[in-house]
């Protein structure tokens, strides 16, 4: 048997990075164009970065977005594991179908549906719409990514820990907060994450739910595309995937460490006599 | 496990389960009912602008009566205007290729990580993941100025001298496409990449000791097993790819009829919240059965895991 990878699944995974990656290398090349015409490379300049910090628009935007993402991922995480736990630790109750229905559907239930939905569940309660209807809508739909990142954790979870914190007499409250969560803590992590990423891009759902006065980024970013590109917008977007990408890289390098470290102290209890 | 230990457990038990399930009620379901009772409607100029409003405030009884209010006249013209029919179908049609052409791109990637070494899985994996954490919008951007007629790709085109004129790329299903298999590619890959990873690689070995060519083995052996992955892939892509609004928005072209840019139109420039509802009951009628398929292949697969 041939070990090694062949030619054929170099040249494929190469091709596929290349095909994911070229269009962003080139919108981060392009925010530093001093022309505007996005074709024509006419000199390196940061002029478009000066302008897109003193747009104020865009600055308002951003922050309406940087407070709905935080508040809306924190309360997504804690629901969302929630949700984890009843999937995976209970097993029968009522309306369980209904639980795991209404915990995945979201995850492939088309934007403009989900949008829809909501906003018209705000006019019938006539509830006021603007940041509070799109944090509740942000909530809604990622505390069902942070359900299926935690469950995938809590599915290969080694009870036996559990357990015996609990012989010993530790309460079942205690129990959680001192064994279950430390160990699910990067999956949580992970999953707060994802939710935060999901509230900073999401349009669809943004549109349908807002009101005056809480125009989301990209709300501001899709309505400055329509007319065109434009260097400023790629100014502002290398920003935005430069701090995804820094806080990604960062927090998987944390997760592996302590994998590491996890796994020596594993490894020294084992050979404890 | 002794007595007094018991029954916090229980309340707390009941509190985990019982807060998210109220939430997803609330704010999952409870709309969708919403949704239906207002296809129902007649369009006003109002606010909300449609009829009956079910004003409980009236009494049951006022309520009561609105309900004979109700009509079906948005699906009936739904089925009688031509555009909702075409709407639908080229949505469909847009979505089918495009799951046909990511499962094409993306097994080939998926199969190259799997065999790769160890030591680098990590890495690819999170390489794929990094471009689905950056924003959609961002990403489906960076194609408009790749794609459009003074864009990258034709300069670069005309500067080789592969051809004369610039190509008409942008605004047409072609960049959809691009745009829905660019966009969609890690939801594809990662399922793929799950289900071959996992593979044993002891029963290639098996096969080639038998005698098998490799390309046989791959579709009697690899394929396969894989098929999990590719039917996750497959629906994962497909159900979000039918109701898409950006890419056909912003890179498609103004005979790029897709379903979710009807009903976007229908809600903000007529602002016809009745009959926008309607096209969102059937969209959501026509992707109830891959969707419950889709749940019940999540629910096996955690079953299977645990």
């Amino acid at each position: 048997m041939k070990k090694g990878p062949s030619l054929f699944n170099v040249v494929s995974v190469t091709l596929g990075f290349a095909f994911l990656y070229l269009p962003i290398i080139l919108l981060v090349i392009y925010s530093f164009n001093s022309g505007r015409n996005v074709a024509i490379w006419a000199g390196w300049s940061t002029k478009w970065y000066v302008a897109m910090v003193q747009n104020q628009q865009l600055l308002d935007a951003a922050w309406v977005t940087l407070r709905v993402g935080l508040l809306s991922a924190t309360v997504a995480t804690v629901l969302g594991t929630m949700a984890a736990l009843t999937l995976v630790r209970h097993g029968r109750f009522m309306g369980r179908t209904l639980f795991s229905g209404m915990v995945y559907a979201p995850l492939v239930m088309p934007e403009v549906i989900t949008g829809l939905s909501l906003l018209l569940l705000f006019v019938a309660i006539n509830f006021d719409r603007g940041f509070w209807t799109v944090t509740i809508a942000h909530i809604t739909f990622s505390l069902c990514f942070v359900a299926v990142v935690v469950q995938s954790r809590l599915v290969t979870f080694d009870r036996s820990m559990e357990e015996a914190a609990m012989d010993l007499g530790c309460p079942p409250f205690k129990t959680f907060f001192v064994i279950t969560l430390p160990i699910i803590l990067p999956a949580i992590i992970a999953g707060w994450m994802l939710a935060f990423t999901l509230s900073l891009d999401d349009l669809v759902i943004a549109s349908f739910t807002t009101g005056p006065g809480a125009t989301t980024l990209p709300m501001r970013i899709y309505s400055a595309v329509r007319l065109g590109v434009t260097p400023e917008i790629n100014a502002v977007s290398t920003v935005l995937i430069a701090v995804v990408t820094v806080g990604v890289v960062a927090a998987s390098l944390i997760t592996k460490r302590q994998e590491a470290e996890r796994q020596r102290a594993e490894r020294l209890a084992g050979a404890a006599p | 496990m002794t007595a007094p230990n018991a029954k916090p457990l229980i309340k707390s038990k009941f509190f985990v389960v019982f807060v998210p399930y109220l939430w997803l009620f609330l704010f999952f379901l409870a709309p969708f009912l919403i949704v239906l009772k207002i296809s129902l409607s007649q369009t006003a100029i109002a606010m909300p602008p449609y009829l009956p409003t079910f004003d409980f405030s009236e009494g049951i009884g006022a309520a009561f009566s609105e309900l004979k209010e109700l009509s079906l006249d948005n699906y009936a013209f739904l089925f009688s205007d031509s555009l909702y029919i075409k709407s639908y179908l080229s949505s469909l049609q847009i979505a089918l290729i495009s799951t046909a052409l990511l499962l094409a791109i993306g097994y080939p990637i998926a199969y190259g990580m799997a065999r790769s070494p160890k030591a680098w899985r990590p890495t690819l994996v999170m390489l794929v993941i990094l471009p689905f954490w950056t924003s959609f919008l961002i990403r489906v951007y960076a194609w408009i100025g790749i794609l459009s007629r003074e864009g990258l790709l034709n300069t670069f085109l005309v500067w080789t001298g592969l051809i004369d004129t610039p190509l008409t790329i942008l605004s047409t299903n072609i960049a959809v496409y691009i745009g829905i298999v660019y966009s969609y590619l890690p939801f594809m890959v990662l399922p793929l990449y799950a289900a071959l990873e996992k593979m044993d690689e002891s029963l290639l070995e098996a096969a080639s000791d038998l005698g098998c060519p490799p390309l046989k083995t791959f579709w009697v052996v690899t394929f396969p097993l894989s098929l999990p992955g590719v039917v996750a892939g497959c629906f994962l892509v497909f159900i979000p790819a039918v109701g898409e609004f950006v890419i056909p928005d912003l890179l498609g072209g103004s005979s790029t009829l897709m379903i979710g840019k009807t009903l976007w139109a229908e809600f903000f420039s007529n602002r016809d919240w009745p009959l926008a509802s309607s096209v969102a009951v059937i969209l959501l009628m026509i992707l109830v059965i891959p969707i419950v398929f889709f749940q019940n292949a999540q629910q096996r697969q955690q079953e299977r895991d645990s």
